[in-house]
């Protein structure tokens, strides 16, 4: 029992890219779904993860999350045997948080019991908008019906820890659309929501529309405002704002995501996965073929490495631990760097309090409402000479 | 007078002469070709042309001289081809050029004719008592019509054109007539081989190892390696340590004698001795008088270089002490600003010339500058009787301290084709210009003869002028006289604070609307702080535009790919190179291009 103590606890990520059909905002790698892509893939992803028995002897499983793409696509046998080989493969603590993300499109009732009975206790769904119209524009593949039906299903058979995603600033909708969608999300109870901002991403279908300046999108001002109604309607509703967009009820906030904020570490596996390991990112290769191939010659599917030094870790730290909204922890920061954030960064922080970014106290530095709204500036400001 | 020698009689040194796109690069490079200089594949394009930046534009910078062999009726010539700028801010340069030659070829357009730069340097040619060889060229295209383009040449500028070669250097028609009518009807040099040294010096470059590079001509005595010369401005002297020929690249030789076009080194380490209109002759044996001076390029527009954020003042400095090596019309000398810190105020003959000096200090130097707002000569009579002579509008007196202000007026022709004297007109009206004349040449092409403010006309007007004028427009000027004239200084604030780089002086009628275009122009490239940046242009106290750019709304990546974190990184290490480049100006953050910015006039 002592020796599993000593072990590093990492998050597990793994990546599902494939989608029934691509969303228009969407620039993630993603196939279209076909059996035999799959079974390449899944065959795949086992030999990348027997590969990394051996070497993740030190290193013991605190979250995991299965994302996409859309990794509810996958039959529930699929995910079974992914499963399954995980927990042969690698140290996995008991009762850990294991997040699903999912398309309300392709849910089913056998297909939540599935997930249950394989461990799965945290469910995220893709909703985006209460809107059909505007689900419909930004070519999601379900209705605002087919998400009830299926989130009502997920609560009754025993899912209590569900998180929905939502999209603000899409084209066509107005602060009032916004403010019936989550007025609507709100009444389902969800223990944790993320609302994101819309981001024309190159190589989407939107970035071509934009570029044709095809695209209705709210005005700056008014995106803004749709960002600030979030924060106070959720706080107000108790699913409280812990991370620039990222909001839950006490004790739903999602741990694997709080990995990559408090600069953790973390594996990722799977087509074009992130990893952090050892003071070293390392990303699978985004090439389907040569994901196959290596993993078939019995090779790890790592294409690009970078080694972070201290400094690199340092602001790496700020710049992650900003986006909290109880920010950057002093003391741990401390013990971890053995230097006094407060410090080293004296003069930008005395700078950047004076323009209303960010406030101090003494265990920790955090970003005001502006400091979120702006917080590329604050965060520009860390990064080493 | 001394005879000419038989050597003598086998050289001719000549230029080329023509308007922007007349086909003059076009047209060496194809005389070098057909005296089977070199092989197809040394062959570039534009031979002459050898600054990237030159052949980018199209336009002709650098002088530089070729020496071309040429075999007619079994005897050999010595062709020296010197190429000339066809810009109207390198006259000087032109002129240099032209005491180097005996001749010139006159190269018109057979589909547009004679153009108003052509004449420009027609007149200087003529001036320099030059030999004038008219070619027409471009008698390839369908639109062609040489016989009138003929006339012409004769009836504008008074020269026999019958016998004009009719080529296309673009198809290589004809180029035989060319290098036969150069022998034929341009003069061979002259000058005694064993006078004293006479050496003109028409350009020079440098060359890191063997110091200042001069291009002479050589128009008595001779020089070989081991001689002793001396700078006729300065006396200063130097061992010749290597004399060569152009072909086009240096080839050296053992002597140069007079009527020899070629380049001397001497182990000249500090550029300025090497000063392009000097007389190079020898110290123990020197020649009565120099050469007769150059007409005296004079900077007429100013503008302050600075070093940009991360780049070194004394990099600059190296830099534009090279440049100026090549460049006897360049100015500069040290100055600071409040705003920017140290730089250089420069002077330049034009606007061309100026940006042609910038984009030098990026290319050749990798130099990141700021340039300020470009300026001409006023002169300030103050109060107390003296008299002030202000570059620099930051060095302008308090109001209460000056009488009366002038301002420098240029004499300047516009030929344009008739269609368009409207527009041209028009354009000269709002730059406050007089019309003097106006002239008929022909049926279709008009002169324009205005008195402009130099400070209108370094506002972009050439480019106003070409765009009025679909292109067709072209401008000759000169200094005229400075006049009394209505001028304010006009201050920009950027949150509250005077940014020097940015003052500029201008005429009360304009400084309204200067005014306004700049703070909108500020806005539009200054991106948004974390606080709202009032931006005002004002004269004295009193503010007479505002703008404002809003405090900045959103700066914010909403999503973690995945655990991308270095994509994340990546993105802000980018915004963070962009920011470096910017100026901090106070508060303000100011990218390069806000000073370019000020520079164009803009109007709507």
């Amino acid at each position: 029992m002592k020796e599993v103590k000593k072990l590093k606890k990492i998050g597990l990520y793994i990546h599902i890219p494939f989608c029934y059909k691509k969303c228009s905002y969407c620039d993630f790698i993603s196939f279209k779904y076909n059996d035999q892509n799959i079974d390449q893939y899944v065959k795949a992803l086992l030999k990348e993860i027997e590969l990394y028995s051996s070497r993740l002897k030190k290193y013991k499983v605190k979250t995991l999350f299965i994302g996409g793409g859309t990794p509810s696509a996958l039959t529930i046998d699929k995910m079974d045997t992914i499963v399954n080989k995980l927990y042969k493969s690698l140290s996995i603590e008991s009762g850990i948080e294991f997040s699903v993300e999912s398309n309300p499109g392709t849910l089913t009732k056998e297909k939540l019991e599935g997930y249950l009975k394989i461990g799965v206790n945290r469910l995220s769904i893709g909703l985006q908008s209460f809107n059909d119209r505007i689900l419909n524009s930004i070519g999601r593949i379900h209705s605002k019906e087919i998400f009830l039906r299926n989130y009502h299903t997920a609560r009754d058979v025993g899912f209590d820890n569900i998180n929905i995603d939502l999209m603000y600033g899409l084209p066509g909708q107005s602060l009032s659309d916004w403010k019936d969608t989550l007025e609507k999300v709100i009444e389902l109870r969800p223990e944790h929501i993320s609302a994101y901002a819309l981001k024309i991403e190159e190589g989407t279908r939107f970035y071509d529309l934009y570029l044709q300046n095809k695209l209705h999108l709210a005005d700056e001002e008014e995106e803004r405002e749709m960002y600030h109604y979030t924060i106070e309607t959720l706080n107000k509703q108790g699913i409280v704002q812990y991370e620039i967009s990222n909001f839950a009820k006490e004790d739903y906030e999602c741990e694997h995501n709080l990995i990559y904020w408090n600069n953790e570490e973390f594996l990722g596996l799977g087509l074009a996965a992130h990893s952090y390991l050892n003071f070293c990112r390392f990303a699978n290769t985004n090439n389907f073929e040569e994901y196959i191939n290596l993993l078939n010659n019995g090779k790890l599917p790592v294409s690009t490495k970078e080694n972070k030094s201290r400094e690199d870790e340092i602001f790496e730290t700020m710049f992650l631990g900003l986006r909290l909204t109880k920010g950057v922890n002093v003391n741990k920061f401390k013990k971890r760097f053995r230097l006094n954030p407060l410090e080293i960064y004296k003069y930008k922080l005395d700078k950047m309090i004076k323009l209303g970014l960010i406030t101090v106290d003494e265990n920790s530095i955090r970003l005001t409402r502006y400091g979120m709204d702006v917080s590329n500036q604050v965060f520009l400001e860390f990064i080493p000479e | 007078m001394f005879m000419s020698n038989s050597r003598q009689n086998k050289i001719r040194n000549f230029c080329i002469i023509a308007h922007i796109d007349h086909g003059k690069s076009t047209l060496a490079d194809r005389l070098i070709e057909k005296t089977g200089l070199l092989t197809d594949r040394e062959m570039k394009e534009q031979i002459l042309d050898s600054m990237d930046l030159e052949r980018e534009r199209g336009i002709t910078i650098k002088l530089q001289a070729t020496r071309l062999v040429y075999k007619v009726n079994g005897e050999e010539y010595i062709l020296n081809l010197i190429d000339t700028p066809g810009h109207v801010d390198f006259n000087y340069e032109v002129s240099r050029s032209l005491a180097a030659c005996e001749g010139a070829i006159l190269v018109v357009d057979a589909t547009q004719g004679v153009e108003a730069q052509t004449m420009a340097n027609v007149y200087l040619a003529i001036e320099q008592d030059l030999e004038i060889v008219p070619v027409i060229n471009k008698i390839d295209l369908p639109s062609a019509r040489p016989e009138e383009i003929k006339k012409e040449i004769e009836d504008i500028i008074g020269i026999e054109a019958d016998n004009a070669p009719l080529i296309s250097a673009k198809e290589g028609i004809n180029i035989e007539e060319v290098l036969k009518a150069v022998v034929k009807y341009i003069p061979h040099p002259q000058g005694d081989e064993e006078a004293p040294l006479k050496a003109l010096i028409f350009d020079s470059f440098y060359d890191s190892y063997k110091g200042a590079v001069a291009y002479v001509r050589i128009k008595e005595g001779s020089v070989k390696v081991g001689d002793k010369i001396m700078m006729m401005s300065s006396g200063k002297t130097f061992d010749v340590n290597e004399v060569g020929i152009f072909v086009p690249g240096p080839v050296p030789v053992d002597e140069l004698k007079a009527g020899d076009v070629g380049y001397i080194t001497a182990s000249i380490k500090d550029v300025k001795n090497c000063r392009v209109g000097d007389t190079i002759t020898h110290a123990n044996r020197p020649c009565d008088k120099p050469l007769p001076g150059y007409k005296k390029a004079t900077p007429m527009v100013y503008c302050g270089i600075y070093p940009a954020e991360g780049e070194k003042f004394e990099n600059i400095r190296d830099a534009l002490e090279k440049l100026q090596l090549n460049d006897a019309a360049l100015e500069f000398e040290p100055e600071t600003s409040v705003a920017l810190g140290f730089g250089f105020r420069c002077g330049f003959l034009g606007l061309l010339h100026m940006e042609i000096i910038q984009q030098r200090l990026d290319r050749e130097f990798d130099l990141d500058i700021i340039t300020t707002s470009p300026s001409v000569i006023y002169k300030v009579v103050k109060t107390n009787g003296e008299i002030e002579m202000i570059q620099n509008p930051t060095n302008l007196p308090p109001q209460s301290e000056i009488e009366y202000m002038e301002e420098p007026i240029v004499d300047a022709r516009i030929m344009i084709p008739n269609d368009y004297v409207g527009n041209a007109m028009e354009l000269c009206q709002e730059r406050r210009g007089t019309l003097i004349n106006m002239e008929y040449l022909d049926e279709r092409r008009v002169s324009l003869h205005y008195e402009l403010p130099l400070n209108e006309v370094i506002y972009d007007f050439f480019d106003a002028l070409k765009s009025k004028t679909r292109g067709y427009g072209s401008l000759d000027y000169e200094f005229k006289e400075y006049r009394q004239s209505k001028l304010v200084k006009l201050d920009i604030l950027l949150n509250k604070e005077v940014v020097d780089a940015f003052s500029l002086i201008v005429h009360e009628s304009k400084a309204y609307s200067r005014g306004r275009a700049i703070c909108e122009k500020l806005k539009e490239v200054i991106p948004r702080h974390m606080f709202a940046i009032p931006i005002q242009a004002s004269i004295g106290n009193k503010v007479i535009a505002r703008e404002t750019i809003s405090a900045l709304r959103k700066d914010v990546l909403a999503k973690c790919y995945g655990g991308d974190i270095s994509r994340k990184r990546k993105l802000l290490e980018k915004q963070k190179e962009g920011k470096k480049k910017m100026r901090q100006l106070g508060s303000v953050e100011v990218p390069q291009e806000a000073f370019l910015s000020v520079l164009k006039y803009d109007e709507k």
